[in-house]
């Protein structure tokens, strides 16, 4: 632009402007001006001057070879330091609100089986590290159930879908999308009679809009849905009561006596983490309050709902509905047979309808989501009588975006696919080939769609079947929106770059409609902002995506009338027939098989059965006494034609006559960690009987299998006081009924004077009564403690790393007994027989009360560990930690030290964030204050059962806990004076029912 | 000083050595084993077969040190296994030697000049193997060091009350004592060596390792001096040291490991098993180098008995540990106790209560006891049953305590035999390495048996 001739000429612009769509990239280029051109056609201008045509070509060859010469020479100097070339990025533009060191926290929701949990991302430098609840949201509550806070470790799983494939070749997202407008320009011609949409379970306004956008543009396309552990007969049953589709809810804080029919509403299904905190908070027999609610479960396998009934009546899930339909009657609310052949179904019946009479309006009765329809239809019809309905049961509309038969859409696509009409099949998410009934034969259907496209983040064995692979993104890299169990939305934020260039559902939806190009935040603001109502859309946003919560969601409560024809169908009883049951149930930790390679949920011990890295043929003491089998044998399971080889497990309080099994182990296709654990029981398992069938048989074969468990010896020592426990009645008579016979000696019992805690002594309380046993804190604590994960050999050597582990306890006859659930962590002793014998005094006391263990010091004797009574502590027997895996190193929490092998670790009360509350109240020149810190443990507890605080603060809620008659001290009798003392736990038990 | 050594002497009477010896035949028959006889293929075969073990030992200690005490069969309840049980092995066996040498010089028992000096040379070897594994069944073996109070910049010194620390100090007071002992003692010895041996190699490295010796008066004079100074450092070891090794065990909470009466039991199964040893050390060595005249019947009776004395000081332990923790009335005591005998380790201590109590009643009767053979095998049994007594005291009460939920049965893996034969291995080596270089009989000491040695006192007398 020296030449002041060549100014720009807008008026010449202007002209070619208005030709049509001509691209420009600057307004030097648009005035076409030669200094531009110039630039255009050198790529780095100022260097290259030298040796371009204009020079002379001798003297720019000298220049050259001078260059060269001179590079070269400086080159060889570099050879002088062997550390390679690495730039460190300081940030010189400091992002905003991003201090170093200093965690973010975003909030999100994790699905599962579509419905959304709100959590907050924990974010440290731009890698989430931890996943907490969201307190704003109404699922969660600020607390956090396992998968979600597992799903952190599936972000950064190394054996993740990590390119794009076409039959094992990587390409392009582009040659995907080339590829798939050729198949599209096909099928516009035909409707898209030709297209298939095969999606697992979607509540997302932004996806349904889309898929219906995709629905417009081609008519007769179609959309089939398949969640295989999802609430099919809850949705069936609702079109069957109340003739529309419908969510059912509770509201668990106002119901007195809830009856649960086979319903772990307190560890499993949408809701959960809610119910389980409201249910505990009329459990708390704490600050004046005296009364508790009364819980009677009747379920096959145990589950940690049944494990907090004051009445658990193992029935075989057949059973359940001649239960309900007693129940129902002696209620009055249904005219069923009266009773029975089986004296079990109809032994506390009475009792119980007298007990859900009183409490009309202030009881509810839940089924299942694995019961048949007729049990959800007499819960309705129970809950509708006693008068439940807008007290603490609530229904609204779906929360699922298209809730058809899910069962019925997989039979059509099956249907079309066996005739030849499917042309594209768009897999998005899901493992149909895995998960579908067995009959159906997916893996060989599938293949008879010409173009098979499967998003996926892991390529599994529906992958194996696509020619398309595509890597789908995970949840914490991509915008989205979902609705939780009471139809809340959430607007999901990225908090990562998508690590391996994958992209979401939304955006490969995106790709069937007009503007194929769109990403997800434009599809999902997109979507909100065409719908939002009132001024300043983005400041309204802004807040939703901040808060968690988009505002006025929730479903609106309705009262649906109950149609005549809900309980048509009369009770038919199926006899066994010398046969057993077979009961199919999604596994507590792996859920149907999406998590098996997740480490953290293969190495949870499940509730209960405290098993690792496996199913089992789960059944009773007796039923193996009849098959002639014991833990660890191995049975043919021979149902329908189909057999399979399963090792079985036998646990107390299983009903007798049935055999339960966890769905989504024998994986082929999962990565490293899921394959070849446990057994495929999809393999058993036909679209007639997804959950429970008779007609089972089960028969001893030769060979032995030894389960990775964590916990061998469950009944409870009399003699050993490790659970106090009573009746809520005896207790008010006499609180000290509940520590009957333990002893803990007076605090002077020691030759050493009292140490004095001045400041902080820190403390926690944990509330068996609250407690229900699933797991999350464990979860939690693994993911805010860097725990390793060993692996099944390693835990079948009781070499498990958890600080924090969930023991259970039977009690009483073995095939009805009390379940009892205790969360250990390390009980950080005053008096700390650890501490005496650590002989390089690795293990210290703090002056807050802290047991410090620190790491650097540690030889690893070992010898605190056997003189811990409680075995808190866990040793690092081999490099356990993953120092290699690139992808696992972003995932480690930086403010806990990630241990090497042979040191011992254990439980530290999260002292990182007691150091982070200590450094923020300091700052501030004030105190902590109560509530300031919360454990990993703690803040994941749904039902609040673990408290932690400052024992020297009289008004802390811990203090107060401890105040309880009910605390006590776990082996008291020690004189270790732990700090972590537990309340006993009590029942509820109804006079009326004798046991 | 003169009644004293006549009654020392009557024994010598009653065939301590046979009769018949001189000086010089004394003499040769025991510097010839070392200097001019052909080895014998006995040794051979042992000395082989403890080399194949130390090599299994070699490989194994490589594997633990690559991946972890992991390869170990310890797990969480159970974090002490093999290698704590085989430490507490070798240190008891290593008691009978230092209870020759020095107890008994002091009680003036000459019978034992004949013994004592391979039995101190086990002795050593056997904290040799026994010290292994306090380093070895660290998770971080290569930070032993921080166990010792060593001046470092940052001032951390080890934990006093910790009884490993403990350990450490009466371990290696009694290994530096225990050499100390036995290579003073070996002076003399090896002056004799040096001056009679052919080979020029073997006089240097023997004359270097006489440290001058020429026999002066003056040198006899300090010799008598240091032995019994030393004598006197290593009497209060034989009851310490052990006592301290069972303070592992005492000052844990651990039920069946909290007792007060840990310490004599300990020593008195230490010497027990360190008896046998010696037993099964002598037996085949005297036969095979015809030194029954030397190491005659009566040492095997005198051994027996003291394993016979000390093994019902044990059995009175047993009985007193089943006493004590039914009359504590503390649940976990008597259950600890219920579970070894009943539990998963039934087996063990089964066996453990034939091989230390049941089969040593054998030794009352004089016909088993005059018999090399039979005492070879009691001695043997005595061995595996002191290895069990440790192995159901550490892994039984570890593996069920206080919470039952963590309850879990240890299993060892082929790494702990490894460890474990190789330690053997070991022990096995350096003994014959010994028996090959060395006088594995105080030549001087033996000397002083026979009747020409009392001429002097006599005529003082």
């Amino acid at each position: 632009m020296s030449d002041g001739s060549k100014k720009l000429d807008l008026a010449a612009a202007r002209a070619r402007l208005a030709g049509g769509r001509d691209y420009w990239r600057s307004l030097d280029d648009l005035a076409s001006t030669a200094e531009f051109q110039d630039l255009l056609e050198r790529e780095f201008p100022r260097q290259a001057v030298g040796w371009s045509d204009d020079e002379d070509r001798v003297a720019g060859r000298r220049n050259f070879l001078k260059l060269m010469g001179a590079s070269l020479a400086l080159g060889g100097l570099t050879a002088c330091t062997r550390q390679p070339t690495e730039h460190i990025m300081p940030y010189v533009r400091q992002p905003e609100e991003l201090i170093p060191g200093r965690p973010l926290f975003f909030a999100t929701a994790a699905t599962l089986g579509g419905i959304a949990n709100g959590v907050l991302a924990e974010s440290h430098e731009g890698r989430p590290t931890k996943i907490e609840g969201n307190p704003e949201h109404p699922a969660t509550l600020g607390a956090c159930d396992i998968f979600s806070q597992a799903s952190v470790l599936q972000l950064y799983d190394p054996d993740r879908s990590q390119a794009l494939s076409l039959q094992g070749e990587i390409h392009s997202w582009g040659s995907f999308l080339g590829r798939l407008r050729e198949a599209l320009a096909v099928q516009k011609t035909k409707n898209g009679a030709g297209i298939r949409i095969l999606t697992e379970t979607v509540t997302s306004p932004a996806l349904a809009d889309q898929l219906a956008t995709i629905q417009k543009l081609y008519p007769a396309s179609k959309w089939h849905q398949w969640e295989p552990a999802g609430p099919h007969s809850a949705r069936a049953a609702a079109s069957r009561a109340f003739g529309a589709p419908t969510n059912t809810y509770y509201d668990l804080g106002k119901a007195n006596v809830v009856v649960s029919l086979d319903a772990d509403f307190l560890a499993s299904g949408a809701g959960s983490l809610r119910y389980a905190r409201q249910f505990a908070s009329r459990r708390r027999v704490q600050g004046g309050q005296t009364t508790m609610n009364r819980l009677y479960v009747t379920e096959p396998m145990p589950t940690p709902t049944g494990a907090k009934a004051d009445h658990r009546l193992p029935l075989r899930a057949d059973d359940i509905e001649e239960f309900a339909w007693a129940l129902a009657t002696a209620v009055g609310a249904a005219n069923g047979p009266k009773n029975g052949d089986n004296a079990d179904v109809y032994k506390w019946i009475g009792a119980m309808a007298r007990d859900l009479l009183v409490n009309k309006g202030a009881s509810l009765v839940i089924a299942g989501d694995y019961q048949p329809p007729m049990v959800h239809a007499l819960a309705h019809v129970m809950n509708s009588f006693l008068g439940n309905v807008g007290k603490t049961v609530f229904y609204t509309d779906p929360l699922e975006a298209n809730p058809v038969d899910q069962v019925a859409s997989l039979a059509d696509l099956v249907k079309d696919l066996d005739a030849g009409a499917v042309d594209l099949l768009l897999i998005l998410g899901g493992n149909p080939v895995f998960t579908s009934p067995v009959e159906l034969g997916m893996r060989d259907r599938i293949q008879k769609a010409a173009l098979r496209v499967h998003l996926s983040q892991y390529e599994d064995e529906t992958s194996e079947v696509c020619q398309w692979r595509l890597p789908e993104t995970h949840y914490l890299e991509s915008w989205g929106d979902a609705r939780a169990f009471d139809g809340t939305v959430t607007i999901q934020q990225p908090l990562i770059q998508p690590l391996y260039n994958g992209r979401s559902a939304y955006e490969v939806l995106q790709m069937l409609t007009e503007t194929p190009e769109s990403g997800s935040y434009q599809i999902v603001k997109g979507y909100w902002a065409a719908r939002h109502q009132g001024a300043d859309f983005e400041a309204w946003w802004r807040r939703a995506v901040h808060d968690g919560v988009v505002p006025g969601t929730a479903l609106p409560t309705k009262t649906p009338a109950i149609l005549g024809a809900a309980l048509a169908e009369r009770p038919q009883k199926r006899r066994l027939g010398g046969k057993l049951e077979v009961i199919f149930r999604p596994d507590p930790t792996i859920y149907d098989g999406r998590f098996a390679n997740n480490g953290w949920l293969q190495e949870l011990p499940k509730p209960i059965t405290k098993l690792t890295w496996d199913n089992a043929a789960i059944l009773s003491a007796a039923t193996a006494h009849r098959l002639g089998v014991a833990t660890g044998d191995m049975v043919e399971l021979a149902y329908q034609g189909r057999s399979l080889h399963a090792p079985v497990w036998v646990q107390p309080g299983h009903v007798n006559g049935a055999v339960t099994l966890h769905l989504g182990y024998g994986r082929t296709a999962a990565g490293r960690t899921g394959n070849g654990m446990g057994f495929n029981v999809y393999g058993l398992r036909t679209a007639q009987a997804l959950w429970h069938d008779t007609g089972l048989e089960a028969r001893k074969v030769p060979g032995s299998y030894l389960f990775a468990t964590t916990q061998n010896d469950h009944v409870l020592d009399t003699r050993r006081h490790i659970i106090h426990k009573g009746d809520l009645e005896d207790y008010r008579k006499n609180p000290e009924s509940v520590h009957e016979g333990a002893e803990a000696p007076p605090r002077e019992l020691t030759l050493y004077p009292e140490w004095k805690y001045e400041g902080y002594a820190w403390g926690m309380a944990i509330d068996l009564n609250a407690c229900t046993g699933c797991g999350a804190c464990v979860t939690a604590c693994q993911a805010e403690n860097n725990i390793a994960v060993v692996g099944k050999d390693q835990v079948r050597r009781s070499r498990i790393m958890h600080w924090l582990r969930v023991d259970t306890y039977y009690n009483g006859d073995v095939n009805h007994p009390e379940l009892y659930n205790q969360p250990v962590p390390c009980m950080q002793c005053e008096d700390a027989p650890c501490e005496l014998v650590c002989p390089v005094q690795a293990t210290n006391h703090s002056a807050e009360g802290l047991n410090d263990m620190v790491y650097n010091r540690c030889v690893g004797t070992r010898y605190c560990s056997n003189n811990c009574p409680y075995k808190v502590r866990r040793f690092n027997f081999y490099l356990y930690s993953d120092y290699e895996t690139p992808s696992l190193k972003l995932l480690h929490n930086p403010n806990v030290t990630v241990r090497s092998r042979g040191v011992m670790e254990k439980c530290t009360y999260c002292v990182q964030r007691i150091n982070a509350a200590k450094i923020d109240a300091e700052k501030q020149d004030r105190k902590v204050r109560d509530g300031d810190i919360q454990t990993a443990c703690q803040a994941s507890c749904p039902s609040e059962a673990i408290v932690f605080g400052d024992i020297n603060d009289p008004a802390s809620r811990v203090s107060q806990m401890k105040a309880e008659k009910l605390n006590y001290a776990l082996l008291a009798e020690l004189n270790t004076r732990p700090r972590t003392t537990y309340l006993a736990a009590l029942r509820n038990p109804n006079p009326e029912i004798d046991g | 000083m003169a009644d004293e050594r006549e009654v020392a002497e009557r024994p010598a009477s009653r065939r301590i050595i046979a009769p018949g010896y001189t000086f010089g035949t004394v003499t040769d028959q025991i510097a010839t084993v070392v200097l001019t006889r052909r080895t014998p293929v006995f040794w051979y075969i042992s000395f082989g077969v403890g080399f194949a073990l130390l090599l299994v030992f070699l490989w194994s200690v490589a594997v633990l040190l690559a991946k972890g005490v992991g390869i170990w069969g310890i797990r969480t309840p159970v974090m002490w296994g093999f290698a704590i049980t085989n430490f507490v092995w070798w240190i008891g066996i290593g008691h009978a030697g230092t209870l020759i040498s020095a107890i008994l010089l002091l009680l003036n028992q000459r019978w034992r000049n004949s013994i004592n000096r391979f039995a101190e040379a086990m002795t050593l070897f056997a904290v040799a193997c026994a010290g292994m594994f306090p380093l070895l069944h660290l998770g971080r073996p290569w930070l032993f060091y921080w166990l010792f109070p060593y001046p470092n910049t940052m001032a951390v010194q080890p934990n006093f009350r910790s009884p490993l620390v403990w350990d450490v100090f009466a371990v290696s007071t009694y290994a530096t004592v225990s050499l100390l002992f036995w290579f003073v003692g070996l002076m003399p010895d090896l002056a004799t060596l040096r001056d009679r041996t052919q080979n020029r190699f073997a006089r240097a490295a023997y004359g270097i390792l006489a440290m001058g010796w020429r026999g002066s008066a003056r040198h006899w004079s300090v010799y008598e001096t240091a032995t019994l100074l030393l004598a006197g450092l290593a009497t209060p070891l034989v009851l310490s040291v052990h006592t301290v090794v069972s303070f592992d065990f005492t000052i844990a909470i651990v039920p069946g490991w909290h007792s007060t009466f840990f310490p004599p039991y300990f020593v008195a199964g230490a010497i027990y098993s360190g008896f046998a040893m010696v037993l099964a050390l002598a037996i085949p060595l005297r036969s095979v180098y015809g030194l029954e005249g030397l190491i005659t019947a009566r040492h095997l009776d005198n051994s027996a008995k003291i394993m016979l004395a000390t093994g019902l000081i044990v059995a009175y332990a047993y009985m007193l540990e089943t006493f004590t923790a039914w009359y504590s009335g503390d649940v976990y005591e008597q259950s600890a106790l219920w579970n070894r005998m009943t539990g998963p380790y039934a087996v063990c201590y089964g066996a453990l209560i034939f091989c230390n109590i049941l089969a040593p009643q054998a030794l009352w009767f004089k016909r088993i006891r005059s018999s090399p053979a039979l005492l070879f095998v009691s001695s043997i049994v005595v061995l595996v049953g002191m290895w069990l007594e440790r192995y159901v005291i550490i892994v039984s009460s570890l593996a069920q305590d206080f919470m039952p939920s963590s309850w879990s049965i240890f299993q060892a893996t082929r790494w702990d035999w490894g460890t474990y034969l190789g330690t053997i291995g070991l022990f096995l080596f350096l003994f014959f390495v010994f028996i090959r270089l060395l006088p594995m009989i105080s030549i001087f000491e033996v000397r002083t048996l026979l009747p020409q040695a009392k001429v002097e006192e006599e005529a003082q007398g």
